[in-house]
């Protein structure tokens, strides 16, 4: 894996210096978070690197096993909060997967809508603090005007910025008017493809850009299955894997886009994937709101979805439900699934048992971070030290969803 | 079986899946079921390395997704260790399930999947199963020194120890957990649909 063999310590002349160690984060910018890396180094060669996390660990596994269904859904948007509607999607798929529920169709294509702009703003984030880590300071904050404007959208369908609790069993929780579907469309076609490939035009054939991130932290295909990779991370290795394509859930079958694959494998290509990903996402996006169609936005079965509040107040037996529903909650039958959804980052896994009860027996996260920062030992030997914040830069971590 | 309303992932077909399993694996395999859609191996525990190793390489699972840990008290033994298989070649999930205690050790997967690493220190740090050939088994999400491990249901959510910022010592330290009010935790068992305990009051009805 060394991409330099080195004799002689370039630095140091004839003087001979031992390894030694230092400590990166866990308060370091480019950590992205609470993370601790161990670095063994012979001069400013990475020898060894021990990733510690667990820094951030709020128990939240525990937590949901003493929740409702319902009440355990919001744990999801703080797992990864930079694309927190993307958590929530493998948590209703998998509660509907055990109850068998049909989502309606407008339900449908308004999660896969949502979960895009989810990418999007996540990729945003992604692609601008990998350019600031790597020394290019003016995208960051170009993308970061995109990434409010996405909040703004995500505060206009659901009531929150950042922790949505939009998408819930059986569909989403709160119809959108027509005028937030038409702002999207117009920031879809105007102002979103204008500052982002303005940001990008900055660096993408920038000769220091290149020269920080090609050739860096090369993964092959055997390496990328090994590891388990996914997300990003798999399709930049060369391997043209994207679960919305090959196991297609909610209204994406039917939705055309491409899947970006790098020849490489060096931190290059991972930033290059997400930036093509960004304009597939809009792609499906606009897809979604020529097929967007009036109906309801979630399902009907009052056992799962309570009544909307205008029913609440007329009828009797939508009384009950409500008040059963916001209080006991629904019961999920005895059984267990694996759902993985596609995550901005990668396969976002829940595994679910279910107890006929209540509350959820075991749900454990599958979070992509978790075996992407394992690799990284393997992926940073052999680079100098500063290589390691754009390997850790184009792997996309957020520590609330490796640490749980 | 039921009609598929549902629109979570769909994947290839469960169609022969079970009868390849169970002529690869052989005398390895205790049970296999399929439920909710999805392919559950029981594996034997000594042989979990053998097994794995054949579903690696005859029947294509590349990608190990996640191992995860679950606790029955009930049962004896009482661990189970669910490992979550991906096909990208065949576009297939399995699950493999393997019971274990906290004395026996489950052999370790890090020889064909290197990934599998973390994903068994995590369920040794949270259930306390023992990983046979993990030469890197230190905890990993919970803090350096903590005891006892979270997952397990007799561990209670709110812990045993708090963490707080001693003015005496002028460090953070340790302090026994203290609640302001007991833990509640409420069953929803309706006493219409037989609840097996006494009610509150009730006790002098059922001494009779």
């Amino acid at each position: 894996m060394s991409a330099y063999t080195i004799e002689h310590s370039p630095t140091t002349g004839d003087e001979v210096i031992q390894n030694y160690t230092i400590n990166f984060g866990p308060q370091h910018p480019a950590a992205h978070g609470v993370l601790r890396l161990v670095m063994e180094l012979d001069g400013e060669i990475v020898e060894r690197l021990d990733p510690h996390i667990g820094l951030l660990h709020r128990g939240t596994e525990k937590l949901i096993e003493y929740k409702t269904y319902l009440q355990a859904l919001p744990y999801f948007d703080r797992l990864d909060y930079s694309s927190p509607l993307a958590m929530e999607y493998s948590y209703v798929l998998a509660i509907e997967k055990l109850l068998n529920l049909e989502v309606p169709r407008r339900a449908q294509l308004l999660r896969v809508f949502f979960a895009e702009l989810t990418r999007i703003s996540n990729h945003l984030l992604n692609i601008g603090c990998h350019i600031l880590d790597v020394g290019a300071m003016t995208p960051m904050l170009w993308m970061f005007e995109l990434r409010e404007d996405c909040y703004g959208f995500f505060e206009r369908a659901s009531g929150a910025r950042m922790h949505c609790a939009y998408f819930r069993p059986g569909g989403v929780h709160q119809d959108v008017p027509l005028k937030l579907l038409t702002d999207i469309g117009d920031w879809l076609d105007t102002r979103m493809p204008k500052l982002f490939e303005d940001a990008l035009s900055l660096v993408v054939d920038n000769r220091i850009f290149k020269q920080r991130n090609v050739d860096i932290g090369i993964v092959s295909k055997e390496d990328a299955l090994k590891w388990g990779f996914s997300g990003p991370m798999i399709r930049a290795a060369g391997i043209p894997w994207d679960l919305r394509r090959s196991q297609p859930y909610d209204a994406y079958a039917e939705m055309e886009f491409d899947i970006p694959v790098g020849t490489r494998g060096d931190c290059y290509d991972r930033f290059m994937v997400r930036v093509e990903e960004v304009r597939q996402s809009a792609r499906i996006m606009k897809q979604c709101l020529a097929k967007m169609q009036d109906g309801p936005i979630a399902s009907d079965d009052r056992k799962v979805v309570p009544p909307k509040r205008g029913e609440m107040k007329q009828s009797m037996e939508a009384l009950i439900h409500h008040f059963k529903l916001y209080t006991e909650g629904f019961h999920v039958p005895a059984g267990s699934v694996y759902v993985a959804t596609e995550s901005p980052k990668g396969e976002f896994g829940v595994y679910l048992v279910a107890d006929g009860t209540n509350k959820p027996y075991r749900c454990k996260i599958r979070p992509t971070a978790f075996s992407h920062l394992q690799a990284m030992d393997f992926m940073s030997r052999g680079h100098m030290l500063a290589d390691t914040t754009a390997i850790l830069g184009a792997m996309d971590i957020v520590f609330g969803e490796c640490d749980r | 079986m039921t009609t598929v309303t549902h629109t979570a992932p769909k994947y290839a077909s469960n169609d022969g899946v079970i009868e390849a399993a169970t002529t690869a694996l052989g005398a390895d395999l205790i049970e296999a079921t399929e439920a909710n859609g999805e392919i559950a191996l029981h594996v034997k525990r000594e042989s979990l390395l053998t097994a794995m190793t054949t579903l690696r390489d005859e029947l294509h699972y590349q990608q190990l997704m996640e191992i995860a840990g679950v606790d029955w008290p009930d049962r004896d033994p009482r661990f189970e260790v669910v490992y979550c298989l991906l096909s990208v070649t065949k576009n297939h999930r399995i699950r493999v399930h393997v019971a274990t205690n906290e004395a026996d050790p489950v052999p370790s997967l890090t020889g064909i999947w290197p990934v599998a690493g973390w994903l068994e220190r995590e369920v040794y740090d949270m259930y306390g199963v023992l990983f046979e050939g993990n030469a890197d088994l230190r905890r990993i999400l919970t803090d350096y020194g903590f005891v006892g491990h979270p997952q397990r249901k007799d561990f209670p959510l709110s812990g045993f120890v708090e963490l707080r910022y001693s003015e005496e010592h002028k460090r953070v330290m340790y302090d026994k957990v203290q609640l302001a009010q007991d833990f509640r935790s409420f069953d929803f068992m309706s006493p219409w649909e037989g609840a097996e305990y006494i009610l509150p009051g009730d006790e002098k009805g059922t001494a009779k």
